[in-house]
């Protein structure tokens, strides 16, 4: 039997045998659940914490009086504990300590692994929205509120589709990240991706095709979104000198 | 139309405006000139509170507008303003950049809105340029855009900040045409600039500012014929 010969059936018993590939394709479901619903969840926190540090940041001193800017001012406390907690530890600890101590109660893997991966990019995607409403001139928010409109209809509609444009591509890698780091989800006994892979490593003891096959797939999704990045920055590009 | 009260502005350790008392009158024409750092934007930009006031009142129309609990937004609404680098919105078509505040705001409907923008455009004869980006104009079609940005919800009264200054030479007939046909038909302006011709032509009375104070001020017959003030002699010799 040659070399073809061997390879093929060392695949044929990784892979078809016992159906084991079913576990890279349930993996792959899982990774890409987990991913999606923790990058919505993120981007809907990064936005907020963004705009209450911005908002905060941008009233003085003197416009932070009274009740309204007691409240910013705690708001702003918040954002920035979370900030400094969630970027300071490993995602790693993150995901342990939700799962064994802070919904140690529920039974649900994926939730557990949503919540933390969302709340951990939220962190990450709250400083590029930042810097990315701070690259906006303030003349746009002054022609804004110049015009009788309010700090938030500014923000919603003058600033932000600004922002976000700016910062799309800062974004994409924040995905990209984000896809890559649920791989440790085996660790709560998540069957994701790359446990799917290490599942079929232990059942054969053989390393090389599950695993190269996982790296394969996950490089695969990333050069997918690298490309759909590449389109919608040219798209973008053009639209800047309409 | 509106009245400031001991006006003062600090940024920090440095007093830019000190105590400054006026009072605009509907229908005038108020020019602002003086050397740069005198203080004339900030001056400007207090009356619709872009910029604190560290001490003082600013009373718009009978309301003290520096009060707590004064609604600004309302407020900035009869109070159009343009500024020195136009800021349109970018990302909008100047069709959206003209609708965008009186939909919003709930004062017109976006058929009446759209109306009332191309009425607007007609005046400023770039009523073909509804579709296109504030990007693909020149400096001076951008500031005409600017103007009707904020004439579209029917102000009392307008604020131009240097609406001239950052427009290359051969456009600055256009812009200061738009303001000339405002001016005739009875809005109350103040303009800060350094068009001393404009000055002369429109205004009812020219306020000449140094370092945060008025220091003179009368029709532009006395200000620019015989300044009293020794340091509006000193500007008007430079810049004449």
């Amino acid at each position: 039997m040659g070399f073809l010969g061997e390879l093929k059936e060392r695949l044929i018993f990784d892979f078809i045998e016992k159906q084991r590939y079913l576990y890279i394709l349930k993996g792959l479901r899982v990774t890409a659940i987990v991913t999606l619903l923790a990058l919505v969840l993120g981007l809907v926190i990064g936005v907020v914490v963004a705009v209450i540090r911005t908002a905060h940041d941008q009233t003085g001193e003197k416009g932070r009086q009274g009740a309204g800017g007691f409240v910013l001012s705690v708001l702003n406390f918040f954002c920035r504990v979370y900030l400094t907690v969630i970027r300071g530890t490993p995602a790693m600890v993150q995901l342990l300590l939700m799962f064994f101590v802070f919904l140690a109660s529920s039974t649900n893997k994926v939730l557990v692994a949503v919540l933390t991966f969302g709340i951990n990019s939220g962190a990450y995607v709250a400083e590029i929205f930042r810097s990315g409403i701070m690259s906006i001139d303030k003349g746009q928010m002054e022609a804004g509120r110049s015009l009788g409109l309010g700090y938030g209809k500014t923000m919603q509609k003058i600033i932000l589709p600004q922002a976000v444009k700016n910062v799309l591509p800062a974004l994409v890698n924040e995905m990209i990240t984000l896809l890559k780091e649920t791989s440790i989800c085996g660790y709560i006994g998540l069957n994701d991706l790359t446990r799917g892979g290490d599942i079929i490593r232990g059942n054969t003891f053989d390393a090389l095709p599950p695993l190269l096959a996982v790296a394969a797939i996950y490089l695969v999704i990333v050069m997918f979104f690298t490309w759909l990045m590449g389109r919608l920055e040219r798209r973008l590009r053009e639209s800047d000198n309409r | 139309m509106i009245t400031v009260k001991n006006l003062c502005k600090s940024f920090g350790e440095h007093e830019v405006l000190i105590d400054i008392n006026e009072h605009i009158a509907p229908g005038e024409k108020v020019v602002i000139i003086g050397p740069s750092g005198s203080g004339k934007s900030t001056f400007l930009r207090c009356m619709n509170l872009l910029e604190q006031p560290t001490k003082g009142q600013v009373i718009f129309d009978g309301t003290d507008i520096t009060e707590k609990g004064v609604n600004i937004n309302e407020i900035r609404q009869q109070m159009g303003m343009v500024f020195q680098h136009f800021n349109l919105f970018p990302h909008l078509t100047i069709m959206e950049n003209l609708t965008l505040a009186p939909i919003e705001l709930k004062l017109m409907g976006r058929e009446q809105a759209n109306e009332e923008a191309l009425r607007l455009l007609n005046l400023v004869n770039l009523s073909e340029k509804a579709d296109t980006y504030p990007g693909q104009l020149s400096g001076g079609q951008k500031q005409r855009i600017a103007i009707v940005r904020s004439l579209m919800l029917k102000p009392k009264m307008m604020l131009f900040d240097e609406p001239t200054s950052a427009l290359d030479p051969e456009m600055v007939g256009e812009v200061l045409g738009v303001m000339k046909d405002l001016a005739r038909d009875g809005m109350t302006m103040a303009v800060v600039t350094h068009e001393m011709g404009f000055a002369r032509e429109v205004a009812t009375r020219v306020l000449f500012m140094d370092e945060g104070r008025i220091r003179e001020q009368g029709t532009p017959e006395q200000i620019f014929g015989n300044p009293q003030n020794e340091r509006t002699q000193e500007f008007l010799s430079k810049v004449l």
